[in-house]
């Protein structure tokens, strides 16, 4: 049944069309805590990327065993472990990174982009097509972070992955880097700024 | 298949194996892993030993940096006198502030830099969101701020996180903490304001009060104990002591 749906679609709908920031409006709580600088915005996709894959992959490779009653249960604990495992790796081998993520990829576990690409979609599925699935929803996510995180740091701090790219001679001039950008409102607000031309752009998302 | 996969039974043998294997799989990782991790904590806890004394090495050259600038260390206790069998770097100092001030333990990292030798003691505290923490350089007098470094875990940015950054901690150089034989800590005070009694002081972070007191009561709390000791190295009392590492 759920084979009808096209390798090609799964992988690419949640670019853009089932966007799951933006159109099913998932995952917000970290894209709005990691994304003031790029490079953490970039790991924690990558990560969210990485974890969502494999958990597909394993939860779709056991899914006829799971006992339908701890199905959730039994999912939480293979993302845990697989987030808990990205941690210590970023912790081993990119020091500076994991202390900006701070407590975030912890967080990765309640990203209900997970639970919910998971339990909608692995459960169902071969392995191959979870796997499409879930770097397709995780790129979704990740394209969303960069891209916010691109004009927070741009506008906030005047740098683009830690380098300068604002000219001293516009601060000379009385140019100053916008505080607020910063602070986690204005993600939320970069956000809606994303949804809003992505609607105009796609008009059958547009609620009558 | 014949086995009835909603039967309790098989439920709770899945979940058994399920979670041996996972805890399996995640003691194996954080066992491989240790040495590494280790080694980036260490790494980071050198460059902020050596931020106090404006030390900034290079990426990767961080033990080189430390081994050359750190001469010694040495662990105090809160009469100033030298306590043998436990390595300055490994105290936890986060464990010692929850004692009274007789029984911790405090170490002392002594720098050699081009201006002379600088203590260097740390310091931990409570921010506004979570635990704040810092080292304070000293000069040969006992009393003369050198330089301090501060650190956070999730100041607000732009507010309290402004700690860590060298517009709040160079304030610090140049400071007094004795002041007529008294040992006071620099204070950190609201701009304009000046603290009750006449010790040194600092300007706090606008919008980052929380924080502020937090850095002054933790100056407070954690260079107390060290009175006795600086005392003596304002009267030349300590000889070089310390166990070479």
């Amino acid at each position: 049944m759920a084979e009808k749906v096209k390798n090609s679609a799964v992988f690419f709908n949640p670019l853009s069309k089932d966007n799951p920031v933006i159109v099913q409006v998932l995952g917000i709580c970290s894209a709005l805590a990691v994304t003031a600088k790029l490079e953490p915005a970039i790991v924690m996709g990558i990560s969210v990327i990485a974890v969502l894959a494999f958990a597909s992959v394993i939860i779709s490779l056991i899914r006829k065993t799971i006992p339908v009653n701890v199905r959730i249960i039994v999912q939480l604990v293979v993302v845990a472990a697989l987030v808990v495992i990205v941690n210590q790796l970023l912790e081993a081998y990119a020091y500076d990174v994991s202390r900006q993520l701070s407590v975030f990829v912890g967080l990765i576990i309640t990203n209900c982009i997970l639970m919910g690409r998971l339990e909608a979609f692995a459960m169902q599925n071969r392995p191959w097509p979870s796997f499409l699935d879930g770097v397709g929803n995780g790129l979704g996510y990740a394209t969303i972070l960069v891209i916010v995180a691109f004009f927070r740091e741009l506008l906030g701090s005047g740098t683009l992955l830690g380098v300068q790219v604002i000219p001293q001679a516009l601060y000379d001039a009385g140019y100053q880097n916008n505080g607020l950008m910063i602070l986690p409102p204005m993600a939320l607000v970069v956000v809606a700024c994303i949804i809003w031309v992505h609607r105009a752009r796609n008009k059958e998302l547009q609620e009558k | 298949m014949a086995i009835n996969k909603q039967s309790n039974g098989y439920t709770l043998i899945y979940i058994i194996v399920l979670v041996a294997v996972v805890g399996a799989a995640l003691a194996i990782t954080s066992m491989s892993l240790a040495a590494h991790k280790k080694a980036n904590a260490d790494a980071d806890k050198m460059r902020q030993i050596l931020a106090a004394v404006h030390v900034v090495p290079e990426k990767g050259q961080m033990q080189q940096a430390y081994d050359k600038y750190i001469t010694s260390t040495i662990v105090v206790n809160s009469k100033g006198e030298t306590v043998e069998g436990s390595d300055a770097f490994d105290i936890d100092v986060a464990a010692e502030v929850k004692k009274p001030e007789a029984e911790r333990l405090l170490p002392v990292y002594i720098a050699k830099v081009e201006s002379g030798t600088k203590y260097i003691m740390p310091v931990y505290g409570a921010g506004l969101w979570g635990p704040i923490w810092g080292y304070v350089a000293i000069d040969a007098d006992g009393s003369t701020v050198y330089g301090a470094f501060f650190g956070h875990q999730g100041e607000t940015p732009g507010l309290g996180a402004e700690i860590e950054k060298p517009g709040f901690s160079e304030q610090f150089n140049g400071k007094e903490l004795w002041k007529n034989d008294v040992f006071s800590p620099v204070a950190v005070v609201k701009k304009g304001q000046k603290p009750q009694d006449d010790r040194d002081y600092v300007d706090g972070i606008s919008g980052g009060t929380i924080t502020s007191k937090g850095v002054s009561a933790m100056l407070s709390d954690c260079l107390q104990p060290y009175a006795d000791f600086l005392k003596k190295v304002k009267d030349n009392d300590v000889k070089n002591a310390g166990n070479n590492k």
